[in-house]
């Protein structure tokens, strides 16, 4: 929506402001997850290999997973950040503007130092595309895409959650981080390595597995059930964004019902 | 025609206790505990088209939880408001789009950009039309005095300078009825006079109505026709402030310099509130004490350099209307 | 000496105040930390044999590293002291009676031992009693653990001595951001925050060996495991309090030359 990149620009020029500690934000934001990379590279050098992984399609699914955090971490950073809106009491502020409340928290925040990361990413991709033999097709390449997309959107979903928290206490957000900083570290291995438990949670409640296993399966040549199965996956995440949406609204009737 | 009724409104909220100390500290990781603060009880009043209304009370009294209810941002536990034909806060989005608000100590702009930055994006957000948001911004920049600071980051003003940016982006949208909450708390005489003046201009020439809160009893004296009074979450007064004076304000105080210093002079029914050598200041009641007499009679103790009578100042007014109604 | 005593003591109130944020922090270590030792597991399980470090050892390292999270993780930010630096109120703080080192010292290791106290008892009451592989190993012996909680607190002196650092390299660089950054990401990397010493290639543990990072994180954990033994042990104690003097020295005498500095240009 256009109102979306309207509000984009300003906290763009906003940030611009500030350009040393962007630049320095960004770097941070390349190195620190570079630095896992690296530990990723290491261990597989002193393994020699993952149960059925090489390197590059572990490092695959790695870029994959870190392109869609760095995405949802800049584009959705409004609840993300949620908590300190509230504590402020701006959301108040919001409510008396003719606007759903929904866009107005994603308009509220951006963070554009986390383009180190996605600059990051794009670095392991590449890694990845080019340590790969793969026979791409457009099929394969829009796969990719929708991983992405699809990655964005549950970590979004997951900072939706999150940020409904705090209509009821600012304190113990933390255990968001779980999902999105662990979920986060744990898709970006291949999800079979896991206990079967973690497998099937990531897979059906918090929808990682829809969008980074099979259809990395599909690319990589591997996979058993029907292709367009497999494209089509990532766009279960969206399954799993309408219940964080709806939530988002209990929270919102709860906060307006009992005050900040 | 009333643009604004509220009917018997009551809001409570449940309130965590906190104490100190190491072992309260260790005690509250198991158990929180709450108490029940009733903010609103049974308020009701309305407001007509193109009033002024002062909303005062003591910090604590329930002033900040009405304008909420008002601008739709809280839900009452009781009771029923119609503004403009809208429940607020059922209607909130179609609502809103006719209220500007302005919270005192927050602001509604976005911190590191030029003002004139925000107020493009409020348009957008509140959809203005082109051409009628810059027909207001003209006449706000004239009013207000905004041409030299609107290409300034927000973050760069002063607190009158923004104060008047944050008044002129709440009327950009052609609001009918403005919320201000605190306006001129913090800003220096010269900005406060400013901001008077133009709420009273844009009431008069725009019949924008406007609800004000505020501690500063000028603004009172310089806006208000009308005073809603709020203590301990109930409305102890509702009129004018020129009724509440004749009520209250009949007590006025006289303060005479003498050239020659002199002893002080004992009149009944005048209270002595001050004595030092050479200024006497009384307080007596206009309407059993006669002021000629009373100038005659303290003149006899001595040659008058100066006279002053002045009323009671407001303040002193409300103050007895808290002390009567023990808030 | 006091006064560092009560700040420490409002530090761990402050700390305790936020209760539920404990329990989630708790969760957070015990997820992390089990999906490490997935990880683990799987390339163990892929070519376990022959490895410098064996799985339990990693194991433990990993709990261990979550448990005492707080104690030794370099990226800490203390917003009330980098507000000091970067501001003007520095000057507040040189007219206490009190000379700053030592105070910021303590506020650091307040900081972290309140962090930790809240964290370290829980998690280490669950690790304990998991299942395996992700169960907590058992100290290698009763010396390795006395000897672990030797190594782990002078440890602690150390990484707040080199944390002392970061917040000096502030007054030059007049940004927090920058400073804890640079040093942040390398040293955690080669304390072993990212992978354990040992697993890594050997050129760059030669490397990890001539940083003091290591000896806060990697050298207390494999004393625990008995993969350093008593001897090396006690040695390597040694080599921890000649850097934490080190480091502590240059410490102080760049503050000074910083503080000069502030008091030249006005603050």
């Amino acid at each position: 929506m256009r109102l979306y990149f309207k509000y984009m620009s300003i906290l763009f020029k906003s940030q611009m402001q500030y350009r040393t500690s962007f630049l320095l934000l960004c770097a941070g934001q390349f190195f620190v997850p570079f630095a896992v990379f690296a530990g990723m590279y290491f261990l597989f050098e002193r393994f020699g290999g993952l149960t059925g992984w090489t390197f590059h399609e572990a490092a695959l699914c790695f870029g994959v997973i870190q392109m869609a955090f760095s995405l949802a971490e800049c584009f959705a950073r409004g609840f993300d950040a949620f908590s300190n809106l509230i504590v402020r009491g701006n959301f108040d502020r919001l409510l008396v503007r003719p606007r759903g409340t929904v866009i107005q928290v994603l308009g509220s925040s951006f963070e554009f130092t986390r383009f180190g990361r996605m600059l990051q990413s794009a670095v392991v991709l590449g890694i990845a595309v080019n340590g790969l033999s793969i026979a791409w097709t457009p099929a394969k390449i829009i796969t990719l895409l929708l991983m992405i997309i699809g990655g964005v959107v549950v970590f979004s979903g997951i900072y939706i959650l999150a940020a409904t928290f705090c209509f009821w206490t600012v304190q113990g957000l933390e255990v968001a981080n779980i999902f999105t900083d662990g979920g986060r570290e744990m898709a970006q291995y291949p999800l079979d390595i896991y206990a079967k438990w973690v497998t099937r949670f990531f897979t059906f409640i918090i929808p990682f597995g829809a969008v980074s296993y099979l259809p990395l399966l599909y690319i990589l040549g591997r996979a058993d059930g029907p292709d367009l199965l497999c494209m089509a996956m990532p766009l279960a995440s969206l399954l799993f964004l309408a219940p964080c949406l709806a939530v988002w609204r209990i929270g919102v009737r709860h906060y307006r019902s009992t005050g900040s | 025609m009333s643009l604004i009724t509220l009917t018997g409104i009551g809001k409570s909220f449940k309130v965590a206790k906190r104490s100190a100390g190491f072992r309260e500290a260790v005690k509250a990781l198991f158990v929180r505990e709450h108490t029940i603060v009733e903010a609103l009880r049974d308020i009701s009043f309305t407001v007509r088209e193109g009033e002024i209304v002062g909303y005062i009370g003591p910090n604590g009294a329930g002033k900040s939880t009405t304008i909420k209810i008002m601008s739709g941002v809280l839900v009452p536990d009781t009771g029923s408001c119609s503004i403009m034909g809208c429940t607020p806060w059922k209607d909130r989005v179609r609502y809103v789009r006719h209220i500007g608000v302005v919270f005192g100590q927050r602001s509604q702009l976005w911190w590191d950009v030029p003002v004139i930055d925000s107020f493009e994006l409020l348009r957008d957000i509140y959809a203005v039309p082109r051409n009628i948001c810059s027909r207001n911004l003209d006449m706000l920049t004239e009013m207000l005095g905004l041409a030299d600071i609107l290409r300034t980051p927000v973050r760069q003003l002063s607190l009158g300078q923004r104060m008047r940016c944050e008044i002129a982006a709440s009327l950009l949208h052609d609001p009918a009825i403005l919320f201000l909450d605190e306006p001129t708390i913090g800003l220096d005489a010269e900005s406060k006079l400013a901001v008077r003046d133009f709420i009273r201009t844009i009431n008069r020439e725009r019949g924008v109505t406007v609800i004000l809160t505020t501690h500063d009893m000028h603004d009172i004296e310089a806006l208000a026709g009308r005073i809603l009074m709020i203590g301990k979450g109930t409305l102890l007064y509702d009129g004018s402030l020129s009724e509440l004076r004749s009520r209250y304000g009949t007590q006025k105080t006289i303060k005479v310099d003498y050239k020659v210093s002199a002893s002080p002079i004992d009149v009944p029914g005048v209270q002595c509130l001050s004595w030092s050598s050479g200024r006497a200041v009384y307080t007596f009641d206009s309407d059993r004490i006669d002021i000629t007499e009373l100038i005659n009679r303290l003149s006899a103790g001595g040659e008058l350099a100066d006279v002053e009578i002045g009323s009671r100042p407001v303040d002193d007014l409300i103050l007895q209307l808290y002390k009567e109604h023990r808030v | 000496m006091n006064a560092p005593l009560s700040l420490l003591k409002m530090r761990f109130l402050m700390g305790l105040q936020y209760r539920a944020a404990a329990a989630a922090g708790i969760l957070t270590q015990l997820f992390f930390g089990l999906i490490l030792i997935m990880i683990y597991v799987a390339f163990y399980t892929h070519n376990g044999e022959a490895q410098p470090m064996m799985l339990k050892e990693v194991v433990a390292y990993v709990w261990l590293q979550q448990m005492f999270f707080a104690l030794i993780v370099l990226w800490q930010f203390d917003g009330e002291l980098f507000g000091l630096i970067t501001g003007g109120n520095i000057a507040y703080e040189l007219c206490r009676p009190w000379r700053l080192y030592p105070i910021w010292y303590a506020k650091l290791l307040a900081a972290r031992l309140a962090s930790a106290s809240l964290r370290c008892v829980p998690v280490a009451l669950v690790v304990f009693i998991l299942p395996e592989p992700y169960r907590m190993p058992l100290p290698a012996s009763p010396a390795a653990s006395l000897l672990f909680i030797l190594t782990l607190l002078s440890g602690l002196l150390l990484v707040a001595a080199i944390s002392m650092l970061v917040y000096i390299s502030v007054f030059w660089t007049m940004s927090p951001v920058g400073s804890v950054l640079m040093i942040a990401v390398a040293g955690e990397f080669f304390a072993g925050m990212i992978v354990p010493v040992p697993l890594m290639p050997d050129w760059m543990q030669t490397f990890a060996g001539l940083l003091p990072f290591r000896w806060t994180v990697d050298f207390p954990f494999r004393v625990y495991t008995g993969h350093i033994g008593v001897q090396e042990a006690l040695a390597g104690i040694g080599i921890q309090m000649i850097w934490l003097a080190a480091l502590a020295a240059a410490g102080q005498w760049l503050m000074g030359r910083a503080l000069k500095r502030v008091v030249v240009q006005g603050g």
